[in-house]
């Protein structure tokens, strides 16, 4: 018996392949966006723990050079002589891979110990080796040993600090790390080694905290997809079950068992659900492995982050997609299978009943949207947090995308009764008609349509303002990076007797008001006055930064800190300054502290400005005198053009990855409209049959479907507009002050909303024209068998 | 001489084999005059009422409505001439789902530019149909929904009535009724009905009968 009940409900399958093949594409399209974007994910935070795991000092204080030189081997001989626990670390680079050579033996990260749960047993023990992983070890020249470790995060090679010294041919040491437990009654640093400073553990801001936003991003991306994909399989599960209505009656009137039913029902959606969301996993397997160079560019740019560029298959991952595709069909199975548990033996079948809007539906759904568009509202008038912005948008967007049946219910309702004309009438009423099982799709075009004005918007803005922002701090034509103090003192002698214009600045790392700070002097002068723009300030902010009364602070630690113009900060723990004004700083996310070159002189007094930024009419033979005369490299000179060309650059592969999930969830959402109506199209002939009947020609009723499709995504965009702004307006405003610690002013870009438009008219249009071309060549004894045959 | 139909041959293709259904099929209908068309169930009678409209292409023969030759015309003339000159009542499925009765039964009139609200509402009355108005078709009953559909024809004043077992589902009573209408119509306009039924009651009230077995009148 069971074999005969499953081969009458696959026959359906067999008589509606559009039906089977919408399902298994519906899940296979949400399946591969949101696998996609949990590959790229998990690989990030792989390679994350691998970095924090392979360089584990980054927990740990660091003795370091005041001239930001490298320290030699003598002063780590002193210091441990005198009783400092601290070990010593080389950095240097072999091609393209980083080398790192610690001494195992008192690293305080570990790795020495090779029983007591070090964060990776290395065996140091044996001869002469590099610790990497398989990708790395193929970018080390041939002749270094190594010993192949796939928990090494990507592009760090580890060794014994002697052994890489000789492999780069030096003898220096980079910096020391210092362990947490330090004997009592050593001495001071300044007697031990008056040339290191201590500089503390970077605090809080981890890479993998910095990047969560971004991640959280993709993550919001792919459920956005994989909500669409679940529309499409929820409306053909709804198809499917109303067109075998009258087979499952036929079966339980011959006596299949009901409990029967429903379990061959679930265990065929439940396979079939399985089979798409493989299809799918191998689909987002792609995506990730063609998006990965550059998200890894974006995470790079952005936060100076390396991921591993190539892609393993985990579990994780994998695992999920499955899981998530098979719950949401088991979950839009549930309810059809209790309505067929439900129904009386002899109902008949009433397809168009399905089809007809229920009001009482509508108000309901009327009501949830306005629930949760109040609750958008609250969330950002009282909402706290990264989390809260993200609700919010969860809210703004579903509560809109409910609403939109509810208005395009009403619109169509009046657009009926302005209607000229009975075709036209008929045009409007049927479309509204429509409505319900199209809504879907209407909602998934309306998601992906504002989603892409929001993240337009924002992007341009961000754009819009970044340029600005490096034409504000790009002024000098040219730009120095020097190696010591010498070289420094030199390099300002030679400009000075040029009388170039000099704007030296001098930086370190800093803790200010509880967060991690860069500190810098600067020499207040007329390009500084001309060109800085500030959010906040107060009349004359340089005049008291030049005399060492005030600071001027980025946005980010103002925000970060709670802080504005006129508060005042802890510098060194005897000099509290006020804030003269709060600067917009978006080229990275840290906060900054800025102080007049002589103030910062008479705090660190041994610090050397080792950039410099100069004023000059003649780059190139500027560049050249400087080359001659002091032997500095022109690879350490930059102009300004190449500075801001190279910035622009990074922004653009920045947001790459966001166009690229753009145009796909617009895709997606073409296909949804697509399915939907290719599945429809059997259940419209009784409604366009009669109509035909009545004097209208068929290639008239494929146009008014062609028409009707644009209609409806004009509509639709109408409607994203708003939301999109809305969109953008909480990206720019909650999310982004959230997330980077800047507040972002929004510009409009109609034309973009515009051609966006006509994508999303392009796409209805698409997505409506081989149905309509079907129903124009349908063939008119197709349509006059409606007429004769009991339905 | 109104409709013409001049040896009319159909088949139908079921699977390999080709099914003949009509095979030289040929009458006249004059205005003003009435005609019934009768036989099995199977033999037909849908067929060639499609044809007679235009909604189907016979395989050969000519169908020609005052003069012109449908099948000698497109698929935009045709639907033209069905707009305006013919009406048609199926057996099933007449009406537009989206649109309230009220609308169904303006619908034909107003595109044939006709609509005519008085003789819509005595049509209504005669029918019984005034409470269902604002009603969608399917929540009406079978025989509800044949009436509307017998109202839509007769509203559009067309010079060609096709009707298909159009009181199958109606009590006598009721058939009687709307028997009486398109009757009338007839009587009024000058109209010409051509009627596809079982009932003996109903053919033996038309000017003439025609019996459709094997393929050919009789
Ligand atoms: N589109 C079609 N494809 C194949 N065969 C068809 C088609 N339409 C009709 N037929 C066949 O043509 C024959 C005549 O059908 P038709 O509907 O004209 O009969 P009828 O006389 O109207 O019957 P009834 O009294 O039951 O309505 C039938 O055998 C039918 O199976
Ligand atoms: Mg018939």
């Amino acid at each position: 018996m069971t074999r005969a009940c499953l081969s009458a409900l696959m026959s359906h399958w067999r008589r509606n392949p559009v039906q089977i093949f919408a399902y298994l594409a519906g899940l296979a399209l949400a399946t591969a966006l949101w696998s996609g974007v949990q590959a790229i994910n998990a690989e990030a935070r792989a390679s994350y723990d691998a970095a924090e795991t392979t360089l584990g000092e980054a927990q740990f204080d660091r003795l370091v050079s005041r001239q930001g030189a490298s320290i030699d081997q003598d002063t780590y001989l002193a210091l441990r002589r005198a009783g400092w626990q601290v070990s010593p670390v080389i950095e240097g680079r072999l091609g393209a891979v980083r080398v790192v050579g610690i001494d195992p033996i008192t690293s305080p990260t570990g790795f020495g110990a090779l029983d007591a749960g070090g964060p990776l047993p290395l065996d140091f023990t044996g001869p002469a080796q590099l610790f990497a992983n398989a990708q790395t070890a193929r970018d080390l020249p041939d002749d270094v040993t190594v010993t192949l470790t796939p928990d090494i995060a990507s592009g760090v090679a580890l060794g014994d600090v002697g052994i890489v010294q000789r492999l780069l041919g030096r003898d220096d040491l980079s910096y020391l790390t210092v362990a947490p437990m330090q004997p009592m009654g050593r001495p001071d640093l300044a007697t031990v080694a008056p040339t290191l400073r201590l500089q503390p553990a970077q605090q809080g801001a981890s890479v993998a905290q910095l990047t969560d936003s971004f991640h959280l991003n993709l993550t919001a991306f792919g459920l956005l997809s994989f909500a669409v994909g679940l529309f499409i399989v929820h409306s053909t599960i709804g198809l499917a079950f109303e067109q075998r209505r009258p087979m499952i009656r036929t079966l339980r009137s011959l006596g299949v068992p009901l409990n029967t039913l429903v379990t061959l029902i679930t265990a065929e959606m439940l396979g079939l659900a399985a089979i798409g969301a493989l299809i799918g996993i191998v689909l987002g397997y792609l995506i990730a492995a063609v998006l990965l160079p550059d998200v890894a560019a974006t995470l790079r740019g952005l936060y100076g982050a390396e991921i591993s560029g190539t892609l393993q298959l985990r579990a994780e991952w994998w695992l999920s997609g499955l899981a998530i595709a098979v719950l949401g069909t088991a979950a839009a199975l549930a309810g059809r299978l209790w309505q067929i548990a439900r129904m009386p033996l002899l109902a008949s079948a009433r397809p168009r009943a399905w089809v007809m809007a229920s009001g009482a539906r509508l108000r309901v759904q009327a009501l949830g949207a306005t629930a949760l568009l109040i609750a958008a509202l609250a969330l950002s008038l009282f909402g706290q947090g990264l989390m809260a912005g993200f609700a919010l948008l969860g809210c703004l967007l579903i509560g809109a995308a409910l609403l939109l049946p509810v208005l395009f219910n009403w619109a169509l309702a009046h657009l009926q009764t302005l209607a000229k004309g009975p075709v036209w009438g008929w045009f409007w009423a049927d479309t509204r008609q429509q409505l319900p099982t199209l809504s879907l799709a209407l909602m998934a075009l309306l998601l992906a349509v504002s989603a892409n004005i929001g993240v337009s918007t924002m992007v341009s803005s961000f754009r819009t303002t970044f340029v600005a922002f490096l034409d504000q701090r790009l002024a000098p034509e040219l730009f120095v990076q020097v190696d010591d103090a010498a070289q420094s003192a030199r390099l300002e002698a030679f400009l000075t007797q040029n009388k170039a214009e000099i704007l030296p600045l001098l930086s370190t790392k800093a803790q200010i008001a509880g967060q991690p700070t860069d500190l810098y002097g600067v020499r207040v002068g007329q390009t500084y006055r001309d060109n800085w723009q500030f959010l906040g300030a107060t009349p004359a902010p340089w005049d008291a930064v030049q005399a060492g009364t005030a600071v001027i602070v980025n946005e980010q630690l103002a925000r970060r800190a709670d802080l504005w113009v006129g508060d005042s900060v802890q510098i060194s723990p005897d000099l509290d300054l006020p804030i003269a004004a709060v600067v917009g700083d978006y080229g990275n996310p840290h906060g900054q502290v800025v102080l007049s070159e002589d103030l910062f002189r008479t705090l660190h007094p041994d610090l050397a400005p080792l950039q410099f930024g100069i004023r000059t009419d003649d780059t190139d033979q500027l560049r050249a005198q400087i080359t001659a005369a002091l032997g500095i490299p022109d690879s350490a000179m930059i102009n300004q053009a190449a500075i801001k060309a190279m910035s622009l650059a990074v922004f653009d592969r920045t947001f790459t990855v966001t166009a690229a999930l753009n145009v796909l969830t617009l895709l997606v959402a073409g296909f949804a409209i697509l399915m939907t109506l290719l599945t429809l199209a059997d259940l419209r002939l009784p409604q366009l049959a009669p109509v035909w009947a009545l004097g209208l020609t068929r290639r008239t009723l494929g146009r008014c479907e062609l028409l009707r499709a644009v209609a409806l995504a004009a509509l639709v965009f109408l409607c994203a507009i708003p939301l999109g702004l809305a969109l953008a307006w909480v990206l720019l405003t909650i999310i982004n002050t959230q997330a980077f610690g800047w507040k972002l002013p929004m510009y409009l870009f109609p034309a973009d909303y515009l051609k966006l438009g006509l994508y999303a008219l392009m796409a209805a249009l698409l997505a409506a024209l081989w149905p309509a071309t079907r129903l124009m060549r349908t063939r008119p004894s197709t349509l006059l068998k409606v007429f004769a045959n009991e339905a | 001489m109104l409709l013409e139909l001049d040896d009319v041959h159909k088949s139908f293709r079921d699977s390999e084999t080709r099914v003949p259904v009509l095979q030289g099929v040929s009458f006249t209908l004059a205005a003003g005059q009435t005609l019934a068309l009768t036989g099995e169930s199977g033999s037909g009678k849908s067929t060639l009422l499609h044809i007679a409209s235009g909604l189907e292409q016979p395989d050969q023969g000519r169908v020609l409505l005052s003069g012109t030759d449908l099948t000698r015309l497109n698929d935009r003339a045709r639907a033209s001439l069905r707009r305006s000159e013919i009406a048609l009542v199926f057996q099933q499925f007449n009406l537009i789902p989206s649109l309230t009765v009220a609308a169904n039964i303006g619908f034909q009139a107003r595109l044939a530019g006709r609509a005519d609200q008085d003789h819509i509402g005595r049509i209504v009355t005669a029918l019984g149909l005034s409470d269902q108005m604002t009603k969608y078709p399917e929540a009406l009953s079978g025989g509800q929904q044949q009436r509307v559909a017998i109202a839509r024809a007769l509203a559009a004043k067309p010079k060609l009535l096709l009707a298909d077992e159009p009181t199958g589902n109606l009590d006598e009573g009721t058939a009687e009724g709307v028997l009486d209408q398109m009757m009338h119509l007839v009587a009024a306009t000058g109209a010409a009905l051509l009627i596809v039924t079982h009932s003996r009651l109903i053919a033996g009230r038309m000017d003439r009968q025609l019996h459709l077995s094997r393929g050919r009148l009789t």
